[in-house]
């Protein structure tokens, strides 16, 4: 074990699967000489050379359509879009191109690549500079989206979304970089599509994802304050879904708040209350309660912003709402 | 020479490059104590290029930047206070502390807007000036964007269509070397990114961004022709980045040697040294006194100015009755 940063866990896993697997490479603006505008890429192209890991001009959509054909034939692209809110430009790549091929051409293609992205609000960065978009991505077939929260599971899941043979998602978080945790030495992969239990509870389940995993964990310290017992499960991947760890925690508390960083309406939020209604609805004492952002773009001043992003506070009201 | 500004029209751009300039020092000062919130991507040494770009424009004709559109704003007529006030949050700000630096609109002064989606801009100008053709307004739209933006694919598509359709649009290239930490040989296999205008049908000119006066002279030509009806124009404006990309820059990718070359040649240098020869040292003096009392001032006033309330935004509201 050892004591990381998540934006070095996440420099260690493309350090080591790089030097396994010389078709892994990486590209992406100012990953190179730089480093990464958040520092995951840093000291990469010193050690694996510009071939390797290019810093390219700003084309993300021209970047994105390389990455599925290059993966199709036979390299292993990490590519790092620097915000998630750049995502809609690669929205093609994705949607009419990687997701469809696999499936249309009968199995005939692999397309091994990873896209790397960061979103989420909380730094005064703006309305275009501050969304999570998760549900955009999730929504797409064909497709894994994995957002973790901690420096173990992001250099476990980044190791396992490089070698997976399907195009992956991997969201980060600006607000996680920092973040400490250990991280098991040597060679461990976490698998993609299961959920993680982080803390256990007995009168409602939370679920949630990258940093609303650690809004979820204060907000359990509030209930308990309430004399409410808060499980927190970290989803982890957010396409394939651990159906059967929602279903396991929700047969326990037979509540539950599920927390999405994104807007509200047709969100991922609105996916899981779904996917509980079919799956769980014979175990809910009551309806399932959301904690999401607002309609709406994120503005910029701190009050605003403030206001708008769910919080602990917010998970707990939602909590304690459905509980009543 | 042709299209040279008045000696009157050189001294208010000098007077609006000096307030861009108190402002950019005042945000790193306050940055270095803590006081900005995000990052604020300062244009100090490049005042000349949104300063006299805009200088030639009317109140009618439109302009879109950049996520380091300060020169802009200042250029295209915006008072100080409000552009402060909205960097700050502040609910006096241009659009209510609800946009921050980087998108700041003033739609009566034609400014619309920044933009932090990098290339965005272009098409967004280019759609201006075709709604400004479509109404025989007689406008002009003027996209801003910067060497980093002229690399996006959407640049290719507003432009081919602006030339395509003899659009009132002037593109205006701030060449400042850096894409963010990228310099531009990594970015672009040519020096002169304006060679492309040939591709579009278009006339492009390459002037010294540092100078105020070359930048204006050139940016009048491709709007007169552009008002005429004869289609869109580029001006490539070479000038280099001083400052870091951005208030959360780390640094050490740039040259200090580069860096000390530009500011010998700094805008307010080359104008200065310009005016001297037209007007006298006193009249300058006066100039830059009061732009730095109306610099100080104004961020006086929005740092002890209210900050907004947050409410729901009813337009977006999924379920409203108004739909
Ligand atoms: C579509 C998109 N990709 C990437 C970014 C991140 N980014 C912000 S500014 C910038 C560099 C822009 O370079 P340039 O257009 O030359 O403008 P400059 O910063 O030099 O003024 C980048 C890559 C962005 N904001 N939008
Ligand atoms: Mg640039």
């Amino acid at each position: 074990m050892a004591m990381m940063r998540y934006a070095e866990a996440l420099n260690a896993a493309l350090r080591e699967e790089m030097q396994a697997d010389p078709s892994v490479f990486l590209f992406g603006e100012d990953i190179g000489r730089y480093g990464g505008v958040f520092k995951v890429t840093k000291g990469l192209m010193e050690e694996f050379g510009e071939t390797r890991v290019r810093d390219t001009p700003i084309s993300e959509q021209a970047l994105t359509a390389m990455a599925v054909t290059a993966a199709m034939t036979g390299t292993r692209p990490v590519l790092e879009i620097m915000y998630a809110d750049f995502v809609p430009l690669t929205l093609d790549a994705l949607v009419n191109q990687a997701s469809i091929y696999n499936y249309i051409w009968n199995g005939q293609v692999k397309m091994p690549f990873v896209l790397r992205t960061q979103g989420g609000g909380g730094a005064g960065a703006g309305a275009q500079h501050s969304k999570a978009l998760d549900s955009m991505l999730a929504h797409i077939p064909g497709i894994k989206v994995v957002a973790p929260s901690t420096p173990a599971d992001a250099k476990g899941m980044l190791k396992a979304a490089i070698r997976d043979d399907q195009p992956v998602v991997f969201l980060e978080h600006k607000l996680l970089y920092n973040t400490r945790g250990e991280v098991p030495d040597g060679d461990e992969t976490v698998p993609l599509g299961k959920a993680a239990t982080m803390r256990e509870g007995s009168d409602i389940s939370i679920f949630a994802t990258s940093k609303m995993v650690v809004e979820a964990l204060k907000a359990a310290d509030l209930l308990a304050a309430d004399g409410v017992s808060a499980e927190i499960v970290d989803l982890r991947s957010l396409r394939p879904l651990d159906v059967n760890a929602i279903v396991a925690s929700i047969s326990k508390t037979h509540h539950a708040v599920v927390v999405n960083e994104g807007w509200r309406f047709c969100g991922y939020a609105a996916e899981l209350s779904a996917t509980i209604m079919d799956h769980a609805f014979d175990e809910l004492d009551a309806p399932v309660a959301r904690a999401t952002l607002p309609d709406m773009p994120i503005p910029y001043s701190e009050p605003l912003e403030t206001a708008m992003l769910p919080s602990a506070e917010k998970i707990r009201t939602a909590a304690l709402k459905t509980l009543k | 020479m042709k299209n040279t500004p008045s000696v009157e029209q050189h001294l208010e751009i000098y007077r609006r490059m000096l307030l861009v300039r108190h402002l950019e020092e005042s945000l790193g000062a306050l940055h270095k104590e803590g006081r900005t919130r995000g990052p604020i991507h300062r244009c100090d040494g490049q005042e000349a290029v949104g300063v006299a770009a805009t200088a030639v424009l009317e109140t009618g004709d439109k302009v879109a930047t950049t996520h380091r559109g300060h020169a802009v704003y200042i250029g295209k007529g915006m008072a100080v206070h409000p552009v402060v006030a909205e960097i700050f949050g502040r609910a006096t700000g241009a659009c209510g502390g609800r946009a921050g630096h980087m998108l700041v609109a003033d739609a009566e002064k034609g400014v619309i807007g920044g933009n932090a989606i990098v290339g965005a801009g272009i098409p967004a100008a280019t759609g201006m000036a075709l709604s400004m053709q479509i109404l025989g307004t007689g406008n002009v739209a003027m996209c801003v964007f910067g060497d980093g933006a002229a690399q996006t694919g959407i640049c290719h598509e507003a432009m081919n269509m602006a030339g395509l359709w003899k659009l009132p649009v002037v593109f205006v290239l701030e060449h400042n070397q850096f894409g963010l930490t990228v310099p531009s040989e990594v970015q672009s296999p040519v020096e002169d990114l304006s060679i492309r205008a040939a591709g579009y049908a278009m006339p492009a000119e390459i002037v010294d961004g540092n100078d105020a006066v070359a930048v204006y002279r050139a940016v009048s030509t491709m709007v007169e022709r552009a008002r005429r009806g004869e289609g869109p124009g580029m001006v490539e404006c070479k000038t280099y980045r001083v400052e870091g990309f951005s208030t959360s820059d780390m640094g050490g990718y740039q040259k200090p040697e580069d860096i000390a070359a530009w500011k010998a040649r700094d805008p307010l240098i080359v104008s200065r040294k310009a005016l001297l020869g037209e007007v006298g040292e006193a009249q300058l003096a006066g100039i830059e006194a009061a732009a730095k009392a109306e610099v100080d001032e104004a961020f006086e006033a929005a740092l002890s100015d209210p900050m907004p309330e947050f409410s729901l935004d009813e337009a977006c509201n999924p379920y409203s009755e108004a739909h």
